[in-house]
């Protein structure tokens, strides 16, 4: 199977396999005008096996999203058809409605147009706590 | 703006002192009786309560100020939908302070958000209470003299009860304390409480089924009640009441100077005739907990019996 390469635009690359329709949702990706490709499933060295998100157009990714669903992904910015720069992606120490509370006891349930936020404290296992009622959330694995 | 919402929002150095200022309220309780004179403290319940509304308002009445307030959701504009956001930055227009007890966790930090003047969390669901945790330490230290060099045991639902969870967390900040937990199986403390408290902190605790293996280990005794609702099976929950009620047959072989503490309300938890033993603290702890709520309530408004 063939996938062009995109001469300018974005390449997320290293997705966790299966990650990557989260991603394109959680991004807006559906909302682009621009050609949008997602591979699933690629073979890879290092992960076994991975998916890749090719976007034909730069536009502004917000990487508090993309860190938190998949910290492992690669950004690389392609101008003129060549990588012009490779971004490793981290957890991300705070998210802003990204997640909702899944506790019905939190504020968030009922307040009206309250930001949902959580906040890092365990990098390692990769665990959020909500900044109200501190019910906690795993990111992605 | 300086808010008091969890219980860990105070250092150890800021808790001693209240304790200090509270202690110096009791023994002097004449020199304070201006220091709030011209201040308003607001009591906003959206939930019933008995003892952390009456004890923050008798403490502001014994600092001199005035108070204002609901005590509960249906008589204030929560009841047409108004959100708390837009009610504190009302309450902030009338009052110097606000204490605020609220049925959703995390509703004081909205609260802190948005307001003013000064936020004391009163309670917010299962979450936090902060000066439910400010009065324990104060019994504690007023009763054994010390915060540190201690065995505390916690007896009940060790599962829900925030006021152990935050006890907890507060005494792990005070040297030599040995944790007992008495529970049942399904009450034992949640694991979060275990990994994020205990373990990170490298601090050993032991879990026990009874209160009779422990008892004359204990320098403190904190009660909680075992719920019905808390069991998924009703024979397990019969099997077990029994065993955490508080009786005299029980603390038989208790330390004499033991410090028996109940967040209040009691149901059946402890029998009545402990409450004529020396060592029973619960009704001192209620009185105590009026005496930190006027330290906190003058800490939070910047003002001291000194400047009078």
């Amino acid at each position: 199977m063939k996938i062009d390469s995109i001469s300018n635009g974005i390449v997320l690359d290293h997705i966790k396999a299966g990650n990557s329709m989260e991603i394109y949702h959680h991004l807006g990706l559906d909302e682009l005008d621009c050609n949008v490709a997602i591979i699933k499933n690629v073979k890879s060295e290092k992960m076994g096996k991975k998916d890749i998100i090719k976007i034909a157009d730069n536009f502004d990714l917000d990487l508090d999203v993309l860190g938190y669903l998949d910290p492992d992904v690669t950004i690389c910015v392609i101008r003129d058809g060549k990588i012009v720069e490779k971004t490793k992606l981290a957890l991300p120490e705070k998210i802003v409605n990204v997640v909702k509370c899944k506790n019905p006891r939190c504020i968030t349930s009922i307040e009206q147009e309250i930001d949902h936020i959580f906040k890092l404290v365990d990098r390692e296992n990769r665990v959020y706590r909500c900044a109200y009622c501190e019910a906690g959330v795993t990111g992605k694995e | 703006m300086r808010h008091l919402i969890d219980p860990m929002d105070l250092s150890v150095q800021e808790i001693d002192h209240l304790l200090e200022v509270a202690d110096d309220i009791i023994a002097n309780p004449v020199k304070y009786r201006d220091v709030c004179k011209y201040k308003k403290l607001a009591t906003l319940f959206f939930e019933p309560s008995t003892r952390t509304r009456l004890s923050f308002e008798a403490a502001m009445m014994e600092l001199g100020g005035n108070v204002l307030g609901f005590s509960s959701a249906n008589s204030s504009s929560a009841a047409k939908g108004e959100s708390v956001a837009d009610t504190i930055r009302t309450v902030g227009c009338y009052a110097d302070i606000i204490a605020m007890r609220h049925p959703k966790e995390g509703a004081p930090t909205v609260a802190g958000m948005h307001s003013t003047v000064p936020i004391i969390n009163a309670g917010d669901g299962g979450h936090n209470h902060p000066t439910q945790t400010l009065t324990d330490l104060l019994t504690i230290h007023r009763e054994k003299g010390r915060l540190n060099n201690l065995t505390v045991g916690f007896c009940g639902d060790l599962k829900f009860g925030r006021t152990v969870h935050s006890l907890i967390k507060a005494l792990t900040r005070y040297e030599n304390i040995t944790f007992i937990m008495i529970s049942p199986e399904e009450l034992e403390i949640p694991e979060y409480i275990k990994n994020d408290v205990f373990k990170k902190k490298g601090i050993a605790f032991r879990q026990v089924r009874t209160m009779e293996e422990v008892m004359p280990e204990l320098d403190v005794l904190y009660m909680t009640r075992v719920q019905r609702e808390r069991f998924f099976n009703e024979a397990d929950y019969i099997r077990l009441k029994d065993t955490y009620i508080l009786d005299m047959d029980k603390l038989g072989n208790a330390k004499s100077d033991l410090c028996i503490l109940h967040p209040l309300p009691r149901v059946n938890e402890i029998s009545v005739k402990v409450d004529e033993d020396p060592r029973a603290c619960y009704f001192r702890q209620a009185l105590y907990g009026k005496y930190i709520r006027m330290a906190l309530i003058m800490e939070m408004l910047g003002v001291s019996a000194d400047e009078n």
